[in-house]
């Protein structure tokens, strides 16, 4: 489904990803691990078509079609998505609307009708229980006002909503009790399905135990250094990234 | 000193030639008003960038000659498209002028409740002089500015709105403006007085509405008077065609524990500046004088505010709201004067700007004043662009940009729009902003809904 082939991307005029490749297929799910710095959401906003990263070199294939001229929302119609590190808080949007407005520029996108008010407030209903999420947040303002634990929830109940084919997670996990990343994880692992590819950007091992990776990649300056399968994970939170020339944080 | 001598005198010259055919020509004490009206102008003169208040705004050339006024040409001036603009109004109570000139056949008074007289100032020059005489004779011209002085000597247009004592209306009256289709350039100067009596509430929306695309020059002075425990809304929405200079001075009184509530709503206009005057004479009285505008081309709007606290626990609160695009400007000059006995007063004043373009501009003075020392009064301005960060998160859900930018907008603007306590005008005023919004965007309803 993602075929990342010898990505270059700068930030700034600054070279951060240094030739990643990468293949992920439908069904699987991939962890991206990785210390601070190494490019982890740089890689999540080159798949996702932020400005001003710039892909210098090597192609981001999906489902074998180039992203790399594509615009954002083309992408996110296409079935791309993307949970922020640091969802942005918009005042005086609420969070039922910008649903609502997202669910249907996705669904015109791909010829399907648009949800009419009734229609989509019984599917998001629906969805904010079978996730655990109240619903006083879809009224509030997008992210406004919301503690770090809701912002995530937050993405995730976006994702649910627009149904992806690619998720890529960054960080999804960073700043949530227990309680939050289970909600989260919980959403994510309801999502797992043989049509669909999930990518787990994380620092930490402690949301692979949650969610179950297929495989897992070291990324540092720049680079894939190593893949390998879950307990992958498990070495990384024992010897830290010291061995990819990183110091311990 | 010339220049301004030279836009003063033809303004001086139309007097001279009209003053025989203004309204109330036969009545003394309007033509002495009148004549101390022009002469004040005479020696203030049009304002330059020198005037304070004007600061920011330069008045464009006026060639006045070149500008007539249906109500001294003595008969009516073209209009078609009227009833279709009409369509959409609120359907109520009100008063239509047709560039300048009060339309009883688009105008509606059936539904005039008792305690209430609301009528076109030629008419009340008539039915009721003894009371214009009383709003408008004080000791001494009381106006201090060009215009206005210009406005009461020439005011040939406005209404009369009054309400008795404890009389209270919920349903919107509404004062209909339409300028633009003629066969010259109009000129203007509405006179307006409103007095609501202690007790009393009501709302009063004016549309000023440019149709079709001729100059105008609207110079309008309103004088307004919220007696104890009144309550008055007053919106202003505002779409002026791009020709349009229009001008509006607002004086206020506001009694004990009374309320004045204003909300001024403008897109379009060459020039489109209001500055409104509040003097909180009661103790408990409070304003609310908000305002958004939304420009684009060249257009200029102003937006000044000076509220006077003079006596103990009064409250003022100011949320101004601009988007400003391609080379159009916005200005804010709002000042809070508190004075010594002004104990315990709450100011609050914020100015707003959103820039589409890096071509427009923003010009934002926000002052306090404070002579008492028992005060909490705080001010604020700021000027950005579009949230890059946001505008990516929505298009990264699949929002196309045009729908983004639009949705960005409309949310800036919506913060302004919750000072609106009138929910009917709220909702007007929201479908105006999407009108004004390029390309697709949301329906109303839907953000209304949410
Ligand atoms: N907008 C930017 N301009 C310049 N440098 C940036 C920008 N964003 C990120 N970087 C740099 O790119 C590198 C990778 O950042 P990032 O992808 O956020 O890392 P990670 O998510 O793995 O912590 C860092 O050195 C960071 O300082
Ligand atoms: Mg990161």
């Amino acid at each position: 489904m993602l075929e990342i082939k010898n990505l270059h991307a700068t930030v700034g005029g600054k070279e951060i990803l240094k030739g990643i490749n990468l293949t992920v297929n439908a069904g699987e799910v991939h962890a991206i691990m990785g210390p601070n710095g190494s490019g982890k959401s740089t890689l999540s906003y080159v798949i996702s078509g932020k400005d001003g990263y710039e892909v210098t070199e090597g192609q981001i294939l999906y489902n074998g079609i180039d992203l790399t001229e594509m615009e954002p929302e083309i992408r996110a119609a296409e079935g791309v998505f993307l949970a922020f590190q640091y969802p942005v808080e918009i005042p005086g949007v609420p969070n039922v609307t910008f649903l609502k407005e997202a669910v249907n520029a996705v669904r015109r996108h791909r010829g399907e009708d648009e949800l009419d008010a009734m229609q989509f407030v019984k599917m998001i209903k629906a969805k904010t229980e079978e996730l655990g999420i109240a619903k006083d947040m879809l009224k509030r303002a997008v992210n406004v006002g919301f503690s770090g634990g809701e912002k995530k929830r937050n993405e995730i109940l976006q994702m649910a909503v627009l149904n992806p084919k690619l998720a890529v997670l960054d960080e999804t996990d960073s700043g949530l009790d227990i309680d939050a990343l289970k909600i989260v994880s919980d959403g994510v692992n309801q999502l797992r399905s043989d049509e669909r590819a999930i990518l787990v950007i994380t620092h930490y091992q402690r949301l692979l135990d949650h969610i179950v990776p297929d495989f897992v990649h070291v990324l540092a300056h720049g680079k894939i250094q190593r893949s390998g399968g879950k307990e992958l994970a498990f070495e990384l939170e024992e010897k830290g990234y010291a061995e990819y020339g990183v110091a311990a944080e | 000193m010339v220049m301004q001598m030279n836009a003063t005198q033809p303004f001086v010259d139309q007097f001279d030639d009209v003053q025989s055919r203004l309204p109330g020509s036969k009545l003394p004490w309007l033509e002495a008003f009148r004549k101390a009206g022009i002469e004040k102008f005479s020696t203030i003169g049009v304002p330059t960038i020198k005037t304070e208040a004007w600061k920011y705004t330069r008045l464009p050339n006026i060639d006045c000659k070149e500008f007539r006024s249906a109500n001294w040409e003595n008969g009516q001036v073209a209009v078609n498209a009227v009833a279709e603009f009409l369509s959409d109004a609120l359907n109520q109570i009100r008063l239509v002028y047709v560039n300048g000139i009060i339309r009883p056949d688009l105008s509606n008074l059936t539904n005039l409740p008792d305690g209430i007289s609301f009528e076109p100032l030629t008419q009340a020059l008539e039915s009721d002089p003894e009371f214009i005489e009383s709003q408008l004779c004080t000791e001494e011209l009381k106006y201090d500015q060009g215009f206005s002085a210009l406005n009461a000597a020439m005011m040939e247009s406005g209404t009369i709105f009054r309400v008795a004592k404890g009389v209270q209306v919920k349903e919107p009256i509404e004062i209909v403006h339409m300028n633009g289709v003629a066969d010259a350039p109009i000129i203007g100067h509405p006179h307006n007085v409103f007095v609501l009596e202690a007790g009393s509430q009501a709302t009063l929306v004016m549309r000023h509405a440019g149709i079709g695309t001729s100059a105008y020059f609207n110079n309008a002075v309103t004088e307004i008077v919220v007696g104890d425990s009144a309550i008055l809304k007053h919106y202003t929405l505002q779409t002026d065609c791009m020709e349009a200079i229009h001008l509006s001075t607002v004086n206020v009184r506001v009694g004990k524990d009374a309320t004045y509530e204003t909300f001024n709503f403008a897109i379009g206009g060459r020039l489109s500046r209001t500055e409104t005057r509040v003097r909180l004479e009661g103790r408990g009285a409070h304003c609310n004088l908000s305002g958004a505008y939304m420009m684009r081309g060249r257009e200029h709007c102003d937006n000044i505010t000076i509220v006077d606290h003079l006596v103990p626990d009064t409250t003022a609160r100011e949320v101004f709201k601009g988007v400003l695009d391609d080379e159009a400007r916005g200005v804010f000059q709002g000042k809070l004067i508190v004075h010594k006995y002004a104990q315990r007063t709450n100011g609050h004043q914020l100015s707003r700007a959103l820039l589409l373009s890096d071509r427009a501009e923003m010009d934002a003075k926000p002052e306090l004043e404070i002579y008492a020392d028992d005060v909490k009064c705080s001010h604020g301005a700021t000027t950005g662009q579009i949230d890059e960060n946001a505008l990516f998160y929505l298009r990264s859900r699949g929002v196309p940009e045009a729908l983004a930018r639009n949705l960005l907008i409309q949310s800036f603007i919506a913060e302004a729009l919750e000072e609106i306590s009138d929910e009917k005008v709220r909702e007007a005023i929201a479908g105006l902003v999407v009108h004004w919004l390029p390309a697709d965007c949301f329906s109303v309803d839907e953000w209304v809904q949410a």
